[in-house]
């Protein structure tokens, strides 16, 4: 096994994982950072964030409304103190990308344009075309190569962490080129692996989003936090579920069900206000939990329309013009036109909400440290405590920053005090990896993990969808549990070393079967309603601050299933109220005081 | 219906070169060459190729379609007759099946000192106004798929020559009205293996995905080193 030294450990190559990177080698030029990912840094899933980047900019904005819309959004779930923190260090992070050369839009006079965003009070999202995550993404690795302490090792998976009484002390990988186990020993290592939307059967995500980062941490005793709380898309591709990105609502566009209508004022999001005059926190401008929720009960109305099997409802662009949709949204107009068929500027794009985005995620403390000692994490693999129930739209890209940043700094500070484990006392546990890894390998297997991954994701879906209830959560547990039973029976039939992509894919359904087993019982132990989770049991319907105002923790037992928990949530100064958008929320605490 | 995509299939250990294997996928409006290939390997796990996003963004799954270069995921089976071939991308190291050394590649990118180089030291936005932008904005939109250095000859033939991303995306930097650093890169687009390598094809602004345009900005490098010549000639 080969065996390697180097400094901070970066896990994820992706917004997160290069921001920490670059911080970590800008505070100290001797320190050896290494970052790994399991594909190249540029493809990573940043690449597809599409609208923007949130951070407050106008003159007639402030800290406060920032703040407030963020927590009010998160259904007062979020940490305050990490909000107040991230939304005074927001604006500085977009400069720096700036100044890194993201190519942002501009307004005539070469100043920054911000754009309306969901659930935000004042246009502060930062956006360059609809590509921003695309821009950042290769901004953030084009200026990572400035750097000749960072080592990239590109195409490595990460199989487990090295750690040592509670201290980290490395990670073991795959060199997926050559099939070869590599242990990388670090004083600290960084987890900026993503989220797990492919846990889910219908989502926005690349295929690499699997949950292997929560699963690493997980399965070392840190605990998963508020992982209940899965944000549904209001505007994706039907079937493949693309993501349209809710920049098509800043710039105008309109949600109509299969009659025309804009139902969104139904539920608590109106009066309508005229087509290609969006306002802030009404109608398709309201956050993403609400929109997504509003789509299921036009579903179960029978109001929405059939597009191949799926049900959909419409994205309305028309009253934008060409002109302007080729110059604010192009990507999207391309998207529609490869893979539904419809040029925007003629005709309203059929969407569906589809699983986007997990809120919850590792814990962390306001300076990305978990709990175990030299263990940080970043960006939608971490619970930073941000997001709480319901995330906004454009808060995650400026998140990866801000904490990017946190994180890669915490690290370097902590390495310079710190020295290697000795290879001794991670002998053990490499031993017993690479036995198991050879265990895996078998002439044949009846089962496949596409057959098991296409259970597990129409299971997440039917138990932990929009809305939940007590026995379709059962139902998606004890379907896990079998899952999981024949997981550990499952064998890799490709004994190949070189790009074994069998192997990979073995591996990260591990993990996602982990993941899925968090989400679902956290879903379980909530019994209210907030945010993006959803009961429909009689007397959970509500939000119950009395009960649930706290977070829920999900920690391995031996046995491998989630035991829940639960911690209190840092209240500063915006204490809960109800949450309102529409003319209900003007004025009142919730929304847009 | 069913279509029969044949495969260029490569293992390193048991194979001296690639060789076509034909497997039935079925097929309808929508269905990329993308999903072909991950039809396949429910069939074969064994089966290896690079993909994520499956929105042409990431740049992970570019391939050889009937020998042009293609993403599979923006490639539909449904502008294709009932058999197709899928292979490597050309130019390329073959690892194993459609997966190639990228590494080349990434080389060529960072030679070119892809960043803003400038020594202000300002923590305010530069302001940049929509014309600026507009001179190097469909240059910054490359997705390093690699497709063009596939439709390249001349990287084929010469695998040290930047190739079109490469020189784009320094177009991209030196265009920048924010950079100061075209200097620090003429030496290398000046360089044997720098934008004279190109003999002007054009295929590879044919094939990118993005409509970015690689030619036009390997074109512009050598109007930018031409004059760093005339330059040079008057310097004593």
């Amino acid at each position: 096994m080969q065996q390697l030294q180097q400094d901070i450990i970066v896990v994820g190559g992706g917004g997160a994982g290069l921001r920490a990177a670059i911080a970590a080698a800008e505070t100290s030029p001797t320190l050896q950072v290494a970052l790994l990912s399991k594909v190249y840094p540029m493809r990573s899933h940043t690449v597809a964030a599409e609208g923007g980047a949130a951070a407050v900019t106008l003159e007639q904005d402030s800290l406060a409304a920032h703040f407030q819309d963020t927590v009010s959004g998160s259904d007062w779930l979020a940490e305050q103190d990490v909000v107040e923190y991230f939304v005074k260090h927001a604006y500085q992070e977009l400069v720096q990308l700036e100044r890194w050369g993201c190519p942002w839009s501009r307004k005539a006079d070469g100043s920054i344009q911000v754009r309306r965003f969901g659930g935000m009070k004042t246009e502060r999202t930062w956006f360059a075309a609809d590509k921003t995550g695309f821009h950042i993404l290769h901004t953030l690795f084009q200026t990572s190569l400035k750097y000749p302490t960072i080592t990239r090792f590109d195409e490595y998976f990460v199989i487990d962490l090295l750690v040592v009484e509670q201290q980290i002390a490395g990670v073991l990988a795959i060199c997926f080129s050559t099939g070869e186990l590599v242990q990388i020993l670090g004083k600290a290592v960084i987890l900026a692996t993503g989220g797990a939307g492919r846990v889910f059967h219908y989502n926005t995500n690349g295929g690499i989003v699997t949950g292997d980062g929560m699963a690493l941490a997980y399965r070392h005793g840190v605990a998963l936090r508020d992982m209940e709380f899965v944000q549904y898309h209001p505007t994706g591709l039907p079937g493949s579920g693309i993501l349209i990105t809710e920049a098509c609502r800043g710039e105008g566009g309109i949600l109509l069900n299969k009659d025309g209508y804009r139902y969104l004022q139904d539920y608590g999001l109106g009066p309508e206000t005229p087509a290609g005059q969006p306002k802030n926190k009404y109608m398709e401008l309201g956050p993403r939990d609400k929109l997504s929720q509003a789509f299921w009960q036009q579903q179960q109305r029978g109001l929405t329309a059939d597009y191949h099997g799926h049900a959909v409802v419409y994205l309305d662009l028309r009253h934008l013009g060409e002109a302007h949709l080729a110059s604010r949204l192009p990507f999207i107009c391309e998207l529609a036109k490869s893979y539904v068929n419809i040029d925007p500027a003629t005709a309203p794009i059929p969407i569906r909400p589809a699983v986007h985005y997990t809120m919850g995620g590792i814990l962390t403390d306001i300076n990305c440290q978990t709990s175990i000692s030299g263990l940080f994490a970043v960006g939608e693999c971490a619970s930073v405590g941000l997001h709480g129930a319901n995330r906004l739209g454009s808060n995650s890209l400026s998140e990866l920053l801000v904490f990017g940043k946190v994180a890669g700094e915490q690290a370097a500070a902590r390495v310079q005090k710190m020295s290697l484990a000795p290879v001794s006392a991670v002998a053990a546990q490499c031993q017993h990896q690479q036995t198991y890894i050879s265990s895996l390998f078998a002439d044949s297997c009846d089962d496949t993990v596409h057959a098991i991954r296409t259970e597990l994701t129409l299971a997440m879906e039917q138990g932990c969808g929009i809305y939940r209830d007590n026995a379709g959560l059962q139902t998606c547990l004890s379907t896990l549990q079998a899952l999981k039973i024949r997981y550990q029976q499952l064998k890799v039939t490709d004994n190949s070393k070189a790009y074994n992509s069998a192997l990979l894919q073995h591996l990260e359904l591990g993990f996602g079967l982990d993941v899925a087993d968090t989400i679902c019982r956290s879903a379980l132990a909530r019994t209210e309603s907030r945010g993006a989770h959803q009961r429909l049991d009689e007397g959970m319907t509500q939000r119950n601050d009395s009960d649930f105002l706290k977070h829920s923790l999900a920690i391995c037992q031996p046995d491998g299933t989630a035991a829940i928990s639960w911690q209190s949530v840092t209240i500063t100064s915006l204490p809960p109220a109800e949450r309102h958008y529409g003319a209900k929320g003007s004025g009142s605490a919730g929304s847009s005081v | 219906m069913s279509k029969t995509i044949n495969i260029a299939r490569y293992n390193p250990q048991t194979d001296s070169r690639p060789q076509l294997q034909a497997f039935q996928v079925e097929s309808d409006n929508s269905t990329s060459v993308l999903d072909a290939l991950l039809q396949v390997q429910q069939q074969d796990p064994s089966l290896g190729f690079r993909w994520s996003c499956r929105m042409a963004i990431c740049g992970s799954c570019g391939v050889m379609v009937n020998g042009i270069p293609k993403l599979g995921c923006k490639t539909f089976l449904r502008d294709y007759p009932d058999e197709l071939t899928v292979s490597a991308l050309a130019h390329f190291n073959v690892e194993k099946d459609l997966i190639v050394d990228m590494q080349p590649f990434l080389t060529h990118l960072a030679a070119v000192k892809p960043y803003l180089i400038n020594d202000d030291q300002s923590s305010q936005p530069h302001r940049q106004t929509p014309a600026q932008l507009a001179k190097y904005q469909q240059f910054a939109n490359c997705i390093n798929c690699g497709l063009c250095y596939s439709a390249c000859p001349q990287f084929g033939l010469n695998p040290e020559f930047l190739g079109p991303a490469a020189i784009t995306l320094a177009q991209r930097y030196n265009l920048d009205s924010r950079d100061a650093g075209k200097t620090a890169r003429m030496p290398e687009l000046n360089s044997k293996n720098g934008v004279w390598g190109c003999t002007f094809v054009g295929f590879c602004s044919e094939v990118c995905p993005k409509k970015v345009d690689p030619a036009a900005a390997v074109n512009q490098g050598k109007v930018a080193s031409a004059g760093d010549f005339i330059i040079s000639m008057f310097k004593p």
